[in-house]
C-alpha cells in the first residue's frame, strides 16, 4: 500500500473501531436500562458503512435502516448526540423523538433511520431525483438489508431509479438473515445481483468484511452514477456477529457459523493487514483504542448530562413552526 | 368596475392551478401515472406535457409506493413535487410512504426534516366504478397527525388551494371528488389566493347547520334550497380542510342554529362524521336542541349497478328528510 492509502486505511480503521466500541457500550447501557425500545447492533458489519461513507462527498445523501448507529457515526454524526438520542434526551440528534432506530442529521444529509424494511428506498430515489433536477452532482447512498429485497418497494424503487437513470447507490447489506429468516428460506432467487441486473443496472458483489474493497467499489460506483450512468447495486456480503436485537435468543443459526464469520472480523483483518505493511504497531493500536474509549466516554457523559424535552413541547414539529415564518 | 371572468369547469380550474404553479416556481413538478402523454386519468393535466416537457410532467410506472416516496425524497431534496395518484383506493398502495414517512419525519427528526409535498387524488363514487375505485377514504387520512387534508368543492378552491398547499411547508393531501370535475362556472381571469385554514359558510341559515365537504357540497346545497321551500332555513358549512379541522367556524355555526346534521360520503363507523359529531357534543352540548344527526354512505363496498350505487350514497332526498327530522326533534 502507498503512503496516502495507508493513512486512509488507518482512518477507516479508527471509525470501525469507534463503531465497535460504541455498539458494545450501547449493549451495556441497554442492560443498565439507560437505553430502551429496540436496539439493533452493527457489530461485524462495520466495514460496510465505513467503506461506503468514506467514498461519499459531503453533498451526497445517505438513507439508512434501523440498524444505523454505524452509518451515522461513519457519516460524521458525533457519538454524543447519537447516544443522547438513545437516552431520549433533548440533546439527542432528534431531540429524543426517534431513538435508536431513527437517527437523522439534515446538516450531513443523513436521512438515516428508517424502520420499515424497504421504506427508505423510494425516498432515496426522490433525493437523487431532486439532485438531478437541480443540476447538482450528488449521489444518494441507500442502505438496506437483504430482507428488503423481498419487499415491493425494493422492486418499484430499483425500476424507477433505473428508468430515470438516477444517481442512487443501492447498498444491500447482505448479512444472510432477515431477523431470523435465512435468505434461502425467503427468496426463490438467491443471486441478489441477478435481481438488480434485471433492472438494467450494474450490480457487483463486494466483500463486505473488507473495508478497503467496499470503499473502492463504492468510489467506482459513485463515479459512474455521478457521471450520469444511472444507479448501481452493490451487494455487500457481511455478517452480524450479535443478535438481531436485544430480544433475540438466536435460535435460527448455529454458534459455529457465527464463530466462522468472526474469523473474518473486518477490524481484525485490517489490523493484521496494516501490521504486515508495517503501518501499525502495538503502541499505535493501543493509542487508537484509547482514543475511541475516550470518545465513547465523552459521549456517555454528554448523554448522561442531557436534559429531557419539556412535555409542553410534545406536539411541536407535528407540523412546521409557523410563528418563525 | 367589472373584473374579467372566464367560464370553465372544476377540471379546468385544477389544470389552471397546476399551470400557474409550474410557471411561478421552477421547483414545482408533477408526477404520477398517466399525467403526461395520456393527459391525466381525469384529463386534469391534459396539455401540460407539451407546455412544460417531460422533466416537469413525469409519467411514472404503476408504482404508487415508489413515486409517492420519491415525492417525499424530492421534497427533502429541495423540490416542490406535486404527486398525482389516480384514486384514493390506489393510494393504499402508498400508505407506507404517506403514513410512516411523510407524516412522521418532521416530528421524529426533531424538526429537521420538513416535507413540502402535495399529493392530489380522486375520491368518491357516482360513476359506477364499483368497489375499488369509488370509496371516500379521506377521513382515514384525516386521522393522521402531520398531514393536512384539503377537499376543494368549488371552482375557487380547485383553482386556489393548490398554490396554498404548495406554500405549506408540510405534506398536504388534496382530494378531488370525481363527481365535481364537470362542475361549471366562472372565475376571475386572474388567480385569487384562498385560505386553507378555515371552513367556509356556503349558505347562511337560522334553523340548522348542515356540515359537509367535497362531493356532497352540491347535494347539500340543493337540499338546503329544497328545505327553504318548506320553510326550513339551513346553514351550510363546507369544511374544506379536514385536518386540521376548523372547529371554531363549525361550532360557532351550530351554536347559532342549535341543530347539526353532518353529510359525509365516507362510511359512518369510526369516521370523520363521527369526529365532527363528537366535537360538537364535547364543546357545545348545552347549545344543542336536537341530537347531532348524520347522513353517510351505506356500510357496503360500493356496488356497480346504478340503482344500488345511488342507494348507497347520500342523496338530496335523504339529506332533506334527515334535516326535517333534526329540526322537529328535541334534545
Amino acid at each position: 500500500m502507498k503512503e496516502p492509502s495507508l493513512r486512509q486505511a488507518l482512518a477507516l480503521l479508527r471509525v470501525m473501531m469507534l463503531i465497535r466500541r460504541f455498539e458494545e457500550k450501547c449493549a451495556e447501557l441497554y442492560s443498565a436500562e439507560k437505553i430502551r425500545g429496540f436496539l439493533h447492533l452493527y457489530v461485524g458489519e462495520e466495514a460496510v458503512a465505513v467503506g461506503v461513507c468514506a467514498a461519499l462527498e459531503p453533498d451526497d445523501a445517505v438513507v439508512a435502516t434501523y440498524r444505523e448507529h454505524g452509518h451515522a457515526l461513519a457519516r460524521g454524526v458525533a457519538a454524543g448526540p447519537i447516544l443522547a438520542e438513545m437516552y431520549g434526551k433533548l440533546e439527542g440528534c432528534c431531540r429524543g423523538r426517534g431513538g435508536s432506530m431513527h437517527l437523522f442529521d439534515a446538516s450531513r444529509r443523513f436521512y438515516g433511520g428508517n424502520a420499515i424494511v424497504g421504506g427508505g428506498l423510494p425516498i432515496a430515489v426522490g433525493l437523487a431525483l431532486a439532485d438531478r433536477m437541480q443540476g447538482r452532482a450528488g449521489v444518494t447512498a441507500c442502505f438496506f438489508g437483504e430482507g428488503a429485497v423481498a419487499e415491493g418497494e425494493f422492486h418499484e424503487s430499483m425500476n424507477l431509479a433505473a428508468l430515470w437513470r438516477l444517481p442512487v447507490l443501492f447498498c444491500c447489506e447482505n448479512n444472510l438473515y432477515a431477523m431470523g429468516t435465512a435468505l434461502a428460506r425467503s427468496e426463490s432467487q438467491l443471486d441478489l445481483c441477478l435481481k438488480a441486473a434485471s433492472y438494467g443496472m450494474p450490480a457487483w458483489p463486494v466483500d463486505g468484511m473488507d473495508v478497503l474493497a467496499v470503499e473502492a467499489a463504492t468510489r467506482q460506483a459513485a463515479l459512474a452514477a455521478r457521471a450520469g450512468g444511472g444507479p448501481v447495486f452493490l451487494e455487500l456480503r457481511t455478517y452480524r456477529f450479535r443478535a438481531h436485537s436485544m430480544f433475540d435468543p438466536e435460535l435460527y443459526r448455529e454458534r459455529s457459523e457465527v464463530e466462522r464469520w468472526k474469523e473474518r472480523d473486518p477490524i481484525r483483518a485490517l489490523v493484521e493487514r496494516l501490521r504486515c505493511e508495517g503501518a501499525l504497531d502495538d503502541a499505535a493500536l493501543a493509542e487508537l483504542e484509547r482514543g475511541c474509549d475516550e470518545e465513547i466516554a465523552r459521549a456517555v457523559e454528554f448523554a448522561e448530562a442531557g436534559t429531557l424535552e419539556p412535555v409542553s413541547e410534545l406536539t411541536r414539529f407535528v407540523t412546521s413552526d409557523r410563528s418563525a415564518a | 368596475m367589472s373584473e374579467a371572468r372566464a367560464e370553465l369547469t372544476y377540471r379546468d380550474a385544477l389544470r389552471e392551478a397546476l399551470r400557474e404553479a409550474l410557471l411561478r416556481d421552477p421547483r414545482v413538478f408533477l408526477m404520477g401515472e398517466d399525467v403526461g402523454a395520456y393527459g391525466g386519468c381525469f384529463a386534469v393535466s391534459r396539455g401540460l406535457l407539451a407546455e412544460f416537457g417531460p422533466e416537469r410532467i413525469r409519467d411514472t410506472p404503476l408504482s404508487e409506493s415508489a413515486f409517492v416516496g420519491a415525492g417525499i425524497g424530492a421534497a427533502l431534496g429541495g423540490m416542490r413535487p406535486i404527486v398525482e395518484i389516480m384514486t384514493v383506493n390506489f393510494s393504499l398502495l402508498a400508505l407506507d410512504q404517506i403514513v410512516n414517512n411523510a407524516a412522521t419525519l418532521l416530528h421524529m427528526s426533531g424538526g429537521q426534516l420538513a416535507i413540502p409535498l402535495v399529493i392530489r387524488m380522486t375520491t368518491g363514487a357516482g360513476r359506477q366504478l364499483a368497489a375499488q375505485h369509488s370509496h371516500s377514504l379521506e377521513g382515514w387520512f384525516a386521522h393522521v397527525p402531520g398531514l393536512r387534508i384539503l377537499t376543494p368543492a368549488t371552482l375557487e378552491d380547485a383553482r386556489g388551494m393548490l398554490w396554498a398547499a404548495l406554500e405549506d411547508p408540510d405534506p398536504v393531501l388534496m382530494f378531488e371528488h370525481n363527481g365535481l370535475y364537470n362542475l361549471r362556472g366562472t372565475l376571475p381571469a386572474e388567480p385569487v389566493a384562498v385560505d386553507i385554514e378555515r371552513a367556509a359558510l356556503r349558505r347562511p341559515g337560522r334553523d340548522l347547520t348542515l356540515v359537509t365537504y367535497g362531493g356532497t357540497l352540491p347535494k347539500t346545497l340543493a337540499a338546503a334550497e329544497q328545505l327553504a321551500q318548506e320553510g326550513i332555513d339551513a346553514e351550510v358549512i363546507d369544511l374544506r380542510c379536514l385536518r386540521p379541522l376548523d372547529a371554531e367556524t363549525l361550532l360557532a355555526s351550530v351554536a347559532r342554529t342549535h341543530r347539526a346534521l353532518v353529510v359525509d360520503e365516507g362510511w359512518r363507523s369510526g369516521s370523520l362524521s363521527a369526529e365532527i359529531a363528537a366535537r360538537i357534543q364535547e364543546e357545545i352540548f348545552y347549545e344543542l336542541d336536537a341530537p347531532v344527526a348524520r347522513v353517510c354512505s351505506a356500510e357496503v363496498p360500493m356496488p356497480y349497478a346504478q340503482h344500488l350505487e345511488a342507494a348507497a350514497l347520500p342523496q338530496v332526498e335523504g339529506i332533506v328528510a334527515a334535516a326535517r327530522r333534526t329540526v322537529t326533534s328535541r334534545a
